[in-house]
């Protein structure tokens, strides 16, 4: 078959059924919109066809599945060997609490740990700390020790289980304490694997939950890259993250782009330390959102493999495994509405089924109530059946890549990577990722774009089920879920015994140690260990770091 | 010409600021002063930028869930303070069961997700006091 | 309004910014407390901070208050942002950079909107000032708004005006409008932590080279912000250009400068408000401005109709 002529006979078919069905059909059904737009305002046609992807080579460009460019994957029969991990954000109040919620997600069927911690926790504060007032346990479970740590994780098989942590500022201490911990059991740091989140740079541009400005933070990422490929060869040290970025009103163009060029911001900086590409790189992950446009977040993760996988190989890697984008997904918070909140179930499934179609290596699946406060045990049972459904029941599983050679989505797959090299080039003229994070760039792209989004939002242009449209008077009446209020006074208690009943000259020494290491260019890590074994608390630790590395303070961008 | 000037702020640790800030822009486009504190306020830091800014509406943006805790340490804080034609409204994630007592406590009104900005901004043309 | 002027010389914090909205305001009820503070006022020194948008001054003005805090001085620090031309509104983020001192009593922060006034000051400032003079500050930092070119009004208000630039920020000294380069009483090279400083530093000096001062030679301070460094050394220069002031009358020249300004101000917004009252002369205007769009009528003889009514 002569490929050029098959693809001027479809343009010139295609011209002629414009002209006579095309033209026809929107007469009689005229066109509801004056623009369909994707969520990253690209203009979306009628129809593709194969004159739209003329140019991919399907060698070249798109490939197998577990070979560069890994457009299809980077697992070769993926869900056919083995599911996505089913991995519930899950934490409030105290360790013991969410200990009781991690045993409930287990015996349901999650196959993987999700922590989430409460600020004072994110911020590297104790609950007792000022700062921490009315905060303990509200968004997250309180970890001020190594005692918390043993507690949240009672009677699960740290060997058996991978944890993912979402902790970033005291990543470092929080990891130590996990390590510490299955240490204490018995299971040596060969044999945990799990991840944590340990992404400063998104924390800069959109989550905030930073402690000390850049360059001390990246010092800290890099030696957790460093520690880890040694010492704990199972464990993903960072996931590179675009979930907030998109939750803070970024596009989807956007989130993919800055994701990428942090996630390659990390990897420079760990080689200009003198690491090696191939030691480290295979264990850097990733984190996307799931949003509302269905084949628009399916293409996001596919060009998001081949670009990843063009710049490791463009800055020398050689180990397959350091080409591959591996990621976590979580589907869109932001999309959630308080009102008529069983809707929010259908969203969700809607969202966890583009993960799937994706490729996503791990999933989170929203409860239907997290607009309105934490998951309740039933909706977050919900939340998990809506992957078992996906999984068991819907066929999608049987193949890899089912929407591979789709016209429409590898036109788009194409878009999104172009548009990300453009703002890979922007952000090479403001003089790299930091420098263009102080300057605000980052921030006011996305600022921009949630304040976009919120008008054709208040203006119809927009629909939200429910909200604008659709709407219902009655106040919704799901059950919230409710804490233990004596929780924070368990925990306050428990703090002041940890600092009367443990060696304090100890870890006065330990803590001492850490500040004189902190000022040179050791790696943390060890030291941090020492710390945490000696029963210093997240807190006095990350103080310590405060001292000697100072905090960051933000600027207004709106 | 007299402008309304509002106080946007971000008591306690919760980092999300997308909705305070796209709610100081539309203020803002409504014509009103808006004075944004940036985030981890204190009800200290809080009170006394309201009095230093004279401002006729304190509004307060939460979704970390410990609304109970610091709005009310605000809205008592601007009582002591005799702050009493202060408008304070609140917004984030705030559960319906907790508004009743959000509202004794003093603040006026809470938008919930969902609620279009014009309402916020019509809302607050209407019941500023002074 | 007695009351209020009492309670403002107290220093009551809460009267002060009352007192502020009132003349943002352009309340009559402002005048008589005005009158009054007046005879307190002439003890601050007024120090203005400009500079491009991204040259950290609102860190600036952070660090100094906190060094003038730390000799014992009271603060009042002014930040200025623009008001939008369309809504009428203004977003006042400068603030944020400040947090640490809204709970210190010994400062005093207020926001302020340029609200439509030409020259990136706002026609209150001149009020603003006197107001936290007569209050009891030692100090008083007003940061602009950064456009550039409006910077230049700066100087009408503040006995030493400080501008500050960056290393590498795109904008070499050379296209750094020339109106604020004269204005300058002392050049603060900030963010000096980043490369570039020493050529930013030798752009300068040749500037200055170029330009040629009679008896003082604008000094060049290097400082970080972030790491606060060169603080001292500015705070030393401010004070050294204080004193020179003092010591060669330029200082009296500058407060009559101030005081001309104010009151041209203060004339200007009189004659303005009683020019488009209704009750008083607006009808008049508005036909005269139909009459110049139907060239009826030129705008000079339109401007000799309408002054007539006044200057009698």
């Amino acid at each position: 078959m002569d490929e050029k002529e098959t693809i001027s006979q479809i343009h010139q078919k295609q011209r002629e059924w414009e002209k006579q069905r095309y033209s026809k059909a929107i007469q009689e059904n005229p066109e509801r919109k004056q623009k369909f737009k994707n969520l990253s305002e690209m203009e979306i046609k009628n129809i593709y066809t194969p004159e739209d992807i003329k140019d991919l080579k399907y060698l070249k460009d798109i490939g197998f599945p577990g070979e560069y460019p890994f457009l299809r994957g980077v697992h070769p029969n993926l869900y056919r060997g083995r599911l996505w991990t089913m991995r519930q954000f899950a934490g409030f109040g105290s360790a013991e609490e969410t200990n009781k919620r991690y045993h409930y997600l287990l015996e349901h069927g999650e196959t993987g740990l999700s922590v989430a911690f409460d600020y004072p926790t994110l911020y590297g504060y104790d609950t007792d700390h000022p700062l921490a007032r009315g905060e303990f346990g509200k968004c997250g479970v309180a970890i001020s020790s190594l005692v918390d740590m043993e507690l949240l994780f009672h009677g699960i098989p740290l060997d058996k289980i991978t944890t993912s942590m979402t902790i970033n500022g005291p990543a470092a201490i929080i990891w130590a304490m996990y390590i510490a911990n299955a240490e204490n059991q018995g299971i040596s740091k060969e044999k945990i694997g799990g991840t944590i989140q340990n992404d400063i740079l998104k924390e800069y541009i959109a989550q905030k939950s930073y402690i000390f400005p850049p360059e001390p933070s990246m010092r800290l990422i890099v030696d957790t890259f460093e520690y880890g490929y040694k010492n704990v060869p199972k464990w993903n040290t960072i996931s590179i993250s675009g979930y907030h970025i998109r939750e803070a009103g970024s596009t989807a163009v956007q989130e993919l782009a800055f994701t990428l060029g942090d996630g390659i911001e990390y990897v420079k900086a760990a080689m200009n330390r003198g690491l090696m590409i191939d030691d480290f790189a295979p264990r850097l992950s990733f984190f996307f959102n799931a949003h509302n446009d269905f084949f628009e977040e399916i293409a996001k993760y596919r060009a998001a493999r081949r670009i990843w996988a063009k710049e490791m190989k463009g800055l020398g890697a050689k180990k397959p495994r350091s080409l591959w984008m591996r990621f976590h997904t979580q589907t869109a918070g932001c999309t959630l509405t308080a009102q008529q909140p069983e809707i929010n179930i259908v969203r969700v499934t809607m969202q966890a089924l583009a993960a799937v179609l994706g490729g996503t290596q791990s999933l989170h699946t929203n409860s239907m109530d997290e607009a309105l406060a934490l998951p309740s045990e039933k909706a977050v049972r919900i939340a998990l059946r809506t992957q078992q459904i996906i999984a068991e029941e819907s066929g999608v599983t049987s193949t890899v890549d089912p929407l591979g050679g789709a016209y429409y989505v590898e036109w788009l797959t194409e878009k999104m990577e172009e548009e990300t090299y453009k703002y890979f080039d922007k952000v090479q003229r403001l003089g790299g990722v930091i420098p263009a994070i102080e300057k605000g760039f980052f921030q006011r792209e996305i600022a921009e774009s949630a304040y976009r989004y919120q008008k054709e939002t208040d203006e119809n242009q927009r629909i939200i089920v429910g909200v604008n449209r659709y709407t219902l008077d009655e106040k919704p009446s799901i059950p919230i879920l409710k804490m233990d209020e004596k929780g924070e006074e368990r925990q306050i208690h428990r703090l002041q015994k940890l600092r009367k009943d443990r060696d304090n000259p100890k870890v006065q020494r330990h803590l001492q140690q850490l500040r004189k290491a902190a000022t040179g260019d050791e790696n943390l890590m060890p030291f941090i260990l020492d710390c945490i074994h000696s029963y210093a608390t997240l807190g006095e630790t990350c103080d310590v770091l405060r001292e000697v590395f100072g905090e960051y303070k933000e600027q207004a961008i709106y | 010409m007299k402008k309304i000037r509002v106080l946007v702020a971000k008591p306690g640790l919760d980092g999300h600021d997308r909705g305070a800030k796209i709610v100081a822009r539309a203020l803002r486009d409504a014509g009103m002063e808006v004075v944004y504190t940036g985030l981890h306020q204190t009800a200290d830091q809080i009170v006394n930028t309201a009095i230093q800014e004279d401002v006729d509406v304190v509004g307060l943006s939460l979704l970390s869930g410990a609304h109970m805790t610091l709005f009310i340490d605000v809205a008592v804080l601007l009582k002591e303070k005799k702050m009493d034609d202060v408008l304070i409204v609140g917004g984030g994630i705030i559960p319906e069961e907790d508004v009743p007592a959000l509202r004794k406590a003093g603040i006026a009104e809470v938008f919930g997700p969902g609620t279009p900005v014009d309402d916020i901004v019509r809302y607050i043309k209407k019941n500023v006091k002074r | 309004m007695t009351e209020l002027s009492k309670k403002v010389i107290d220093g009551d914090q809460r009267s002060i910014a009352r007192l502020i909205t009132l003349v943002e305001n352009n309340a009559a009820d402002a005048v008589e407390t005005m009158k009054k503070i007046h005879s307190h006022t002439g003890n601050a020194q007024v120090i203005g901070v400009t500079g491009v948008m991204g040259s950290g001054k609102s860190s600036l003005i952070f660090e100094l208050a906190l060094a003038y805090r730390a000799e014992g001085k009271k603060v009042g620090i002014i930040a200025i942002d623009p008001t939008s031309p369309f809504s009428g509104g203004a977003l006042l983020g400068d603030r944020i950079r400040m947090t640490e001192l809204s709970t210190d009593d010994g400062v005093f922060i207020r926001s302020m909107g340029t609200r439509g006034m030409m020259g990136g000051l706002t026609g209150a400032l001149y009020d603003v000032v006197e107001i936290l003079d007569a209050a009891g500050m030692h100090v008083i930092l007003i940061e602009t708004v950064g456009v550039g070119q409006d910077e230049v009004d700066i100087v009408k208000i503040a006995d030493t005006t400080l501008v500050v630039l960056v290393p590498g920020l795109g904008d070499s000294v050379q296209t750094i409008k020339a109106g604020l380069m004269e204005i300058a009483d002392i050049f603060v090279v900030n963010k000096a932590d980043k490369p570039g400083v020493e050529q930013t530093i030798a752009e300068l000096e040749s500037m200055l080279d170029l330009v040629g001062h009679l008896d003082h030679r604008t000094p060049i301070v290097a400082t970080s912000a972030k790491n606060k460094k060169g603080i001292k050394l500015l705070t030393s220069k401010i004070t050294e250009h204080q004193e020179y002031l003092k010591k060669s009358n330029a200082f009296e020249i500058r407060r009559r400068q101030r005081y001309e300004a104010e009151l041209v101000e203060i004339i200007r917004k009189r004659l303005m408000d009683f020019i488009f009252d209704e009750k008083k002369l607006k009808t008049t205007v508005d036909s005269c401005i139909d009459q110049i769009s139907k060239k009826e009528l030129d705008p000079y003889s339109a401007a000799d109709q309408i002054l007539g009514k006044i200057l009698r």
